[in-house]
């Protein structure tokens, strides 16, 4: 394990109010290592935001306590805390007149005088954040102009320009389509490795956190199991934690499916790839069966150049809706 | 760019000044009595004129009336530019939430509940003490509202029903003073309504003293609230995350708020729309978030707006005076319209 960052020990977090406390999650013992990004992975209403709201000082904890850099962070003020920590949360900011070398100028809020002038060090940290970030390009844009990606990265360069050694975002790509959603697990990656900080994200998007983190926190039946992806996988964790009816965890690609259960025909499919994998997936969705070898019906599928064609009975067809089409056909006959 | 050109700034920065300077002459210029400009200058400067009449006129009324102008354009801009930033709400403003609504709950209490032995010409006759107990009320009044509303949004975060919420607290305290004024005399009715239609020449020479002061300091604290302002642009749980104490940065910008709005509501009557208004002429003039830029240029813009109406509102070459309350809102109105129209999405214009 690397130089620990931040531990939490049997900590407890939720709401309380007169009437009633309610616990989301409990008996958690947490660690966030130096230099690695670590995925906080849950369903949606699981408690993932709960939890980091205690960890980084917005909301009080039920019991337990949290430690960050050897200290006990209720006693950390808030004026330390900024200079350890620092957050991208989910709700969306708006100022739209500000530019984005303004809204990362103000990651230096905990550094600079009254009235907030910048010192040469300061703007030479803006640069440094904007520029590993890759903002640098529409530092001069306003916050308004950007899409959803380029402002999430710019809120990203805030956080680094506070200059901490834990940040800690909010599901900083929910908003986000799949590639920025893998620029940013990208970047978050590179920035724990390059810059040696600790990066605690909490995400519902399964396939990236096991792709990119080195350690998860998996939310499960209200508390949290720590690990790497790999190990949660292997010991099933991961699937009861997402566990619903019909719900099958694949392993070849890292994501969970529910299977459709439809009449179909027993196939072989042999041939070029990726065109067979893409063949199958069809044939699956359609509702038949993948057999192999022995089937009586044999799809053969044939690449020429760029071209692909598949094979059947003899009969050759241009695109995977004629062959469908044809089974179609093949499996109402069997059925008359 | 937020910091890297303050050049830019500062000559807006100039600009501004010119036009109020100008404007402020103008103002003293004008009225039922046209007066040339160089002879106002002269007047100003302490030159013997020849037209003792033009010199009583100047002296004795268009100048305290023009720097009251001058002090509740700059007073409720600030105002209304700190509850745009906290409220990070673009039609907040001490008028919509119920600011101004609260220091006439004060006013009235003061008018009104008092009873017939201390009318408001008798508190106007009382000089300093009488004026400070006006924006006593006044503040305590406006400060009180803006509680219950700060209460409330602890509670809710939506900013739509916040604004709502401000319109209704506003109307809970209409109510309040229209049912008081239903049992109290015509005479002690009569004076309030005359309050309300806003006015800027009721304020004597001792008043002003008073209110250049409350104004001055009002404007001054804003200005040092600025980093705390520019951090609060994005939202209470990011400014808490880099260190600020929300909870007293909250209560410290209330707290000028509602002196500002109170002081001026007090001595002048509510005046509307300029809150709301001018901080956004401001963005969009400097196309910049930075209140340590946005504080002094509202100051100068508020300032031109409220000259302008005052203007308007003499009716040049005439004798007729209008309520100034009307002007500003048939100025102010068109301004916010305008606005929402050229920006479209007036919520990312922060």
């Amino acid at each position: 394990m690397k130089e620990q960052i931040l531990s939490t020990r049997q900590l407890c977090v939720g709401y309380a109010s007169k009437a009633k406390t309610s616990k989301v999650l409990e008996n958690l013992n947490l660690t966030l290592g130096r230099g690695e990004l670590t995925c906080l992975l849950g369903p949606n209403g699981s408690g993932k935001s709960t939890l980091i709201r205690t960890i980084a000082n917005i909301q009080k904890p039920l019991e337990g306590e949290t430690w960050l850099n050897g200290a006990r962070l209720l006693e950390v003020s808030a004026k330390q805390l900024a200079r350890q920590l620092a957050l991208v949360l989910t709700d969306r900011v708006s100022p739209g007149n500000l530019t984005s070398y303004a809204l990362v100028a103000l990651g230096r809020f905990p550094y600079t005088s009254w009235m907030g002038n910048l010192t040469e060090g300061d703007k030479k940290i803006i640069r440094w954040a904007l520029e590993v970030t890759g903002t640098l390009p529409f530092a001069d844009r306003h916050i308004g102009e950007l899409s959803d990606g380029e402002r999430q990265k710019v809120m990203i360069a805030r956080a680094l320009a506070q200059q901490t050694d834990l940040i800690i975002l909010d599901e900083p790509t929910a908003h986000l389509d799949s590639p920025n959603r893998i620029e940013i697990f990208h970047l978050l990656k590179s920035l724990a490795r390059e810059a040696n900080k600790a990066i605690l994200l909490s995400t519902h998007d399964i396939e990236s956190a096991i792709g990119y983190a080195d350690r998860l926190w998996l939310v499960h039946s209200h508390s949290v199991e720590e690990g790497t992806p790999e190990d949660l996988v292997l010991k099933g964790k991961l699937e009861k934690a997402f566990a619903r009816e019909g719900l099958v965890f694949n392993h070849e690609l890292a994501r969970f499916e529910k299977p459709l259960v439809l009449p179909g025909l027993e196939v072989e499919v042999e041939g070029a790839q990726p065109g067979v994998t893409w063949t199958k997936r069809a044939l699956q969705r359609a509702g038949h069966q993948i057999a192999e070898g022995e089937a009586q019906i044999v799809i053969r599928v044939n690449k020429h150049k760029e071209t692909w064609t598949w094979t059947l009975d003899a009969k050759s067809f241009k695109t995977v809706e004629e062959l469908l089409k044809q089974l179609d056909n093949l499996y109402g006959n069997e059925m008359d | 760019m937020m910091y890297s050109k303050p050049l830019v700034s500062l000559k807006a920065f100039l600009l501004l000044l010119a036009a109020v300077i100008s404007l402020f002459l103008l103002n003293l210029a004008l009225g039922s009595v046209s007066i040339p400009v160089t002879e106002v200058a002269r007047i100003l400067l302490g030159f013997e004129v020849d037209n003792e009449a033009w010199q009583n006129i100047i002296l004795k009324i268009r100048l305290p009336r023009t720097i009251t102008a001058v002090l509740v354009g700059a007073a409720l801009s600030v105002g209304g530019l700190q509850m745009q930033t906290l409220f990070r709400n673009p039609l907040a403003g001490p008028s919509v939430l119920g600011i101004t609504a609260g220091a006439s709950l004060g006013v009235a209490a003061i008018m009104l509940a008092a009873g017939s032995a201390t009318t408001a010409f008798a508190i106007r006759s009382l000089g300093i003490g009488g004026s400070w107990l006006v924006v006593l009320a006044a503040s305590i009044g406006a400060f009180l509202v803006l509680l219950i509303i700060l209460a409330i949004s602890y509670r809710i975060r939506d900013n739509v029903v916040m604004l709502i919420v401000g319109i209704m607290v506003a109307n809970i305290t209409i109510a309040v003073v229209s049912i008081w004024q239903y049992f109290s005399d015509p005479e002690q009715i009569q004076e309030y309504i005359l309050w309300t239609f806003g006015s800027l020449g009721g304020v004597t020479n001792h008043q002003l003293g008073v209110l250049s002061l409350i104004v001055a300091l009002g404007i001054v604290a804003t200005f040092l609230l600025s980093k705390t302002l520019n951090v609060l642009l994005l939202g209470e749980d990011y400014a808490q995350s880099m260190g600020l104490n929300v909870r007293i940065s909250r209560m410290l910008i209330i707290a000028v708020t509602s002196v500002l709005a109170g002081a001026i509501t007090g001595f002048c009557g509510p005046i509307g729309f300029v809150g709301i208004a001018v901080p956004h002429l401001t963005r969009s003039f400097l196309n910049t978030s930075d209140h340590r830029v946005l504080v002094p240029c509202c100051v100068l813009v508020g300032a031109i707006l409220m000259l302008l109406c005052d203007i308007i509102s003499q009716v040049p070459g005439s004798s007729t005076v209008l309520p100034v309350n009307a002007i500003t809102a048939m100025i102010g109105s068109p301004i916010v319209i305008w606005i929402i129209v050229k920006r479209r999405n007036l919520k990312s214009s922060f």
